[in-house]
């Protein structure tokens, strides 16, 4: 019964030299590492979410004695998400395609967007009109625009450190797969900013 | 003779497998510790901590016992007290159960019973290992300072709020919750990809062992139910540290959002515990039945419908809260349908061994003791669904009996089984059967001493986590026979871990499969190499080494000079590409060392929060990073595909 690697002839065998060791989406288990984190973080988000709804209901004036959010810098920063989405899924398909000169380029665009997202975020945390400590909702909505920044950064951060290494870092397929992956993860930031900036900027002025 | 077998021994003169042996070694000394990335190794690391958590907790709820022997005794104060079954609580829930259940065997037993070489991300294995271990530490040295938390293992507002537990003690729980939730996170991941990509060919979903189903569905109640809890925690810990509002009434916040999402989390998690029970009693029926298990898609399907109706049943922890009607009866019949998939399964179980040629051995005997200790937990579980009686016996001892027959009765008994049904697998030696059997019946006998009582001190009215009683309660008794009971099961664990000790040196030899069992784990040596399996097998049917046909291939083609493993994929687990394996590295230690600096300096200022980020993203970056033998190696098998196309 061991004859495996002595005597190959003695035992069928599944011969699977000629498989690669690349592969993209669904695939490989980059996809499914990425998409389990992205399901966590999405339940996070939509925990918080509950939250506020839950803290609304306990009170009869919402926002309780503050003003409503300012609109400006979530719109902008909305605005800027959703045309981000153009170079991240440009930036996808050329990882897909191996193509390390768009590769270069996409992720530098991915990267200066996230800096713009983030140089925006600092004018919406004053824009909420009200301190984490003000009341329990000022505490909901810092923690839900807190949490979508943490995101943000890791992704930009993810990102800045992907374009270091397709300039600098050897350059491999399987590296394509991150760059692929971490688009995924740029389109959740961006997903999830839709529901979020809907939840602090217009449910207190529509609801 | 077992087809699926690729024993090592007898070929070990060829090169490949000394190549192979060398390839996946772990790296050794003392600074190779910390550098281990198999999933053999960071699996029996978390058995052991597990198991040292569990001892540690049995010794707290020992000095409980010992504390409530007599009326008005002065053994133990009020204050040490609180701080003593919140931590017996947290460590056998956080500590203990969810690690063991679900970490420890799944980590360990997943990839083997897959027919793999390693699990899926195995560096962020071994982070989550580290991760666990550090936060448990953390919160043993609190108690240890006197700084232990004291708000119970649930730590309900507004008593473990701001106003009324000054100090560091409720921080130190909550940031231990976070510990182990990133790493529970982490494992349930892994264990994903690793079921739905690196199956061996031939095991499609519908022949998957009923072990790896039971912590697939456990993998995906982790990833929905922790992070309601890491929320409610942070949110515990903000309101505390930076004066946010979310359970604070006064400024529009609510005690009741804290109950909410700790049971939307708090109810999943029994379940967390339970069902790798529920795959262990599946697994040891089969084996000792010496048949395919009865019911195989009911079985699966019930464990799905148990996950789901896990979900929907929180509110049943609540109800003394005073919680609308329509609610109320929402949940109550939630709560009493999940009796249905549990009933479905224990109908399988007995069909399965009414039909089948009985071996019974220690792993089956403890079986028998769940199916015993279960039932009863279930049935006073139906009792407490009834709103009436619930709201009449609610926070007092009735709970802890029912809760303590469904946990022990539902984890640990399996455990238990499962401990003597692998421990040949994991040590290559049968633990000794006498003095397994005085373990079994001590620990029994004791149980049900211990905790039987209780239902009936909990209907006399003796509440929970009172540190003493007046003797005109007439409680004395009952208490009484409680301590001794414990003091059964203190000396049945003393033995089991004499007959660990002794067996590991001196037990019989196992050989590969002394049980005749059916799933891939036992179609290797005991202990199984480093490598897992010589030539990855092929899978037949749902009971692989049982299935196999007389000349069932082998999987050939992978390399031995690398950590390379075969992904499948999802459904069918046919061969779809080779992924290298990450060779041992320091990174994930580094990256936990910096991690917790992040969250312990966070629960002494909000700038640790900032401040530890900075480290813990250099090592993350060090960590990905492509350098060394793993570059060298993804730029040699990468030009080999190119050259190839």
């Amino acid at each position: 019964m061991l004859q495996g690697l002595e005597r190959p002839s003695e035992r069928p065998s599944l011969d699977i030299s000629d498989l690669k060791h690349t592969a993209f989406g669904i695939r490989s288990l980059v996809w499914w590492g990425t998409f389990g984190l992205i399901v966590i973080e999405g339940t996070m988000f939509a925990i918080v979410v509950a939250s506020y709804f839950y803290l609304r209901t306990r009170t009869t004036e919402w926002p309780p004695g503050v003003a409503n959010p300012t609109l400006w810098p979530g719109t902008v920063n909305l605005l800027i998400f959703l045309a981000s989405a153009v170079p991240n899924q440009w930036l996808k398909r050329s990882a897909e395609q191996l193509n390390l000169g768009a590769v270069r380029i996409g992720l530098l665009i991915v990267s200066l967007v996230a800096v713009l997202n983030l140089a925006i975020r600092i004018f919406e945390f004053p824009a909420l009109q009200c301190k984490w400590d003000t009341n329990a909702y000022g505490s909901v909505v810092w923690t839900l625009l807190g949490l979508h920044t943490i995101h943000l950064l890791t992704d930009a951060y993810d990102t800045w450190v992907l374009t270091a290494l397709m300039f600098f870092g050897p350059i491999q397929r399987k590296r394509f797969v991150d760059v692929s992956e971490n688009a995924d993860y740029w389109w959740f930031v961006v997903l999830t900013w839709i529901p979020i900036y809907l939840v602090i900027y217009w449910v207190p002025r529509w609801l | 003779m077992n087809p699926v077998d690729t024993k090592p021994i007898e070929r070990s003169a060829t090169d490949e497998l000394l190549q192979l042996a060398e390839t996946w070694r772990e790296p050794p000394g003392f600074w190779g510790w910390f550098r281990c990335v198999h999933h053999q190794t960071i699996g029996k690391r978390y058995i052991v901590t597990a198991f040292i958590f569990f001892l540690l907790g049995g010794i707290l709820a020992a000095l409980m016992r010992m504390q409530l022997i007599r009326p008005e005794n002065r053994f133990l104060g009020p204050d040490l007290y609180n701080q003593i079954f919140t931590m017996h609580g947290t460590t056998m829930m956080f500590l203990f159960a969810v690690p063991m259940m679900f970490e420890a065997l799944a980590v360990y037993l997943v990839p083997l019973m897959v027919g793999t070489r390693n699990i899926a991300f195995p560096r962020l294995n071994a982070y989550s290992y580290y991760l666990y271990l550090f936060g448990a530490i953390m919160v043993w040295v609190a108690l240890l300072t006197n700084t232990g938390p004291d708000a119970g293992w649930f730590s309900y507002v507004p008593l473990s709020g701001p106003g009324f537990a000054p100090g560091k003690r409720v921080d130190f729980w909550a940031q231990m919750i976070t510990f182990t939730e990133v790493s529970a996170l982490a494992v349930a991941v892994e264990i994903v990809v690793t079921v739905f990509k690196l199956r061996a060919p031939g095991m499609s979903l519908n022949r998957l062992p009923m072990m790896v189903w039971a912590e697939t569905i456990v993998s995906f109640l982790v990833i929905f139910a922790m992070p309601a809890i890491m929320l409610s925690s942070s949110m515990l810990i903000l309101d505390r540290l930076v004066s946010t509002h979310f359970f604070n009434p006064a400024e529009g916040g609510d005690a009741l959002l804290y109950q909410h999402l700790f049971w939307f989390f708090g109810h999943p998690e029994v379940y967390i515990i339970f069902i790798p029970g529920l795959g262990i009693v599946s697994t040891i029926v089969a084996t000792f039945s010496r048949r395919h298990i009865f019911g195989y898609m009911v079985l699966v399907l019930s464990l799905i419908a148990t996950g789901f109706l896990g979900f929907g049943v929180w509110v049943h922890h609540m109800f003394a809260t005073g919680i609308a009607g329509m609610g109320r009866s929402f949940f109550s019949a939630a709560s009493m349908m999940i009796s249905i998939p549990t009933t479905v399964q224990i109908f399988c179980w007995l069909a399965t061994l009414w039909g089948g040629k009985l071996n019974i051995k220690l792993p089956l005997l403890w079986i028998f003791g769940f199916f015993f200790v279960l039932v009863m937990g279930g049935l006073t579980g139906v009792m407490l669904g009834v709103i009436p009686v619930d709201i009449q016996v609610h926070d007092t001892y009735f709970v802890v009996a029912h809760f303590h027959y469904v946990l022990i009765g539902g984890a640990v008994f399996p455990l238990f089984g499962g401990f003597y049904y692998w421990f040949p697998k994991i040590t290559g030696r049968m633990l000794n059967h006498t003095l397994g059997n005085w373990h079994f019946w001590l620990f029994s006998i004791g149980f049900n001493m211990t905790f039987f009582p209780m239902h009936s001190l909990g209907l006399k009215g003796m509440p929970r986590r009172i540190y003493t009683y007046q003797p005109e309660m007439g409680w004395t008794t009952l208490n009484r026979i409680a301590t001794f009971g414990a003091g059964l099961m203190f000396i049945a664990v003393l033995l089991f871990l004499i007959n660990v000790f002794w067996s590991r040196r001196r037990g019989v030899v196992a050989g590969e499969n002394p049980w005749g069992a059916g799933t891939l784990e036992w179609a290797t040596s005991s202990p199984p190499p480093p490598y897992n399996f010589v030539e990855l097998p092929t899978v037949n049917g749902r009971e692989a080494v049982w299935d196999a046909a007389p000349n069932q291939p082998v999987v050939r083609g992978l390399r031995t000079d690398m950590r390379e493993v075969l992904a499948t994929n999802v459904l069918d687990a046919d061969p779809d590409h080779k992924e290298l394996m990450p060779e041992p590295t320091i990174w994930p230690f580094l990256a936990a060392l910096a991690t917790t600096f992040l969250f312990i300096a966070s629960i002494f200022t909000p700038w640790g929060l900032v401040w530890g980020l900075f480290p813990v993203a250099v090592t993350m970056t060090g960590w990905f990073w492509p350098k060394g033998k793993d570059k060298v190696n993804q730029e040699i098998v990468e030009a080999e595909d190119a050259a190839r196309a």
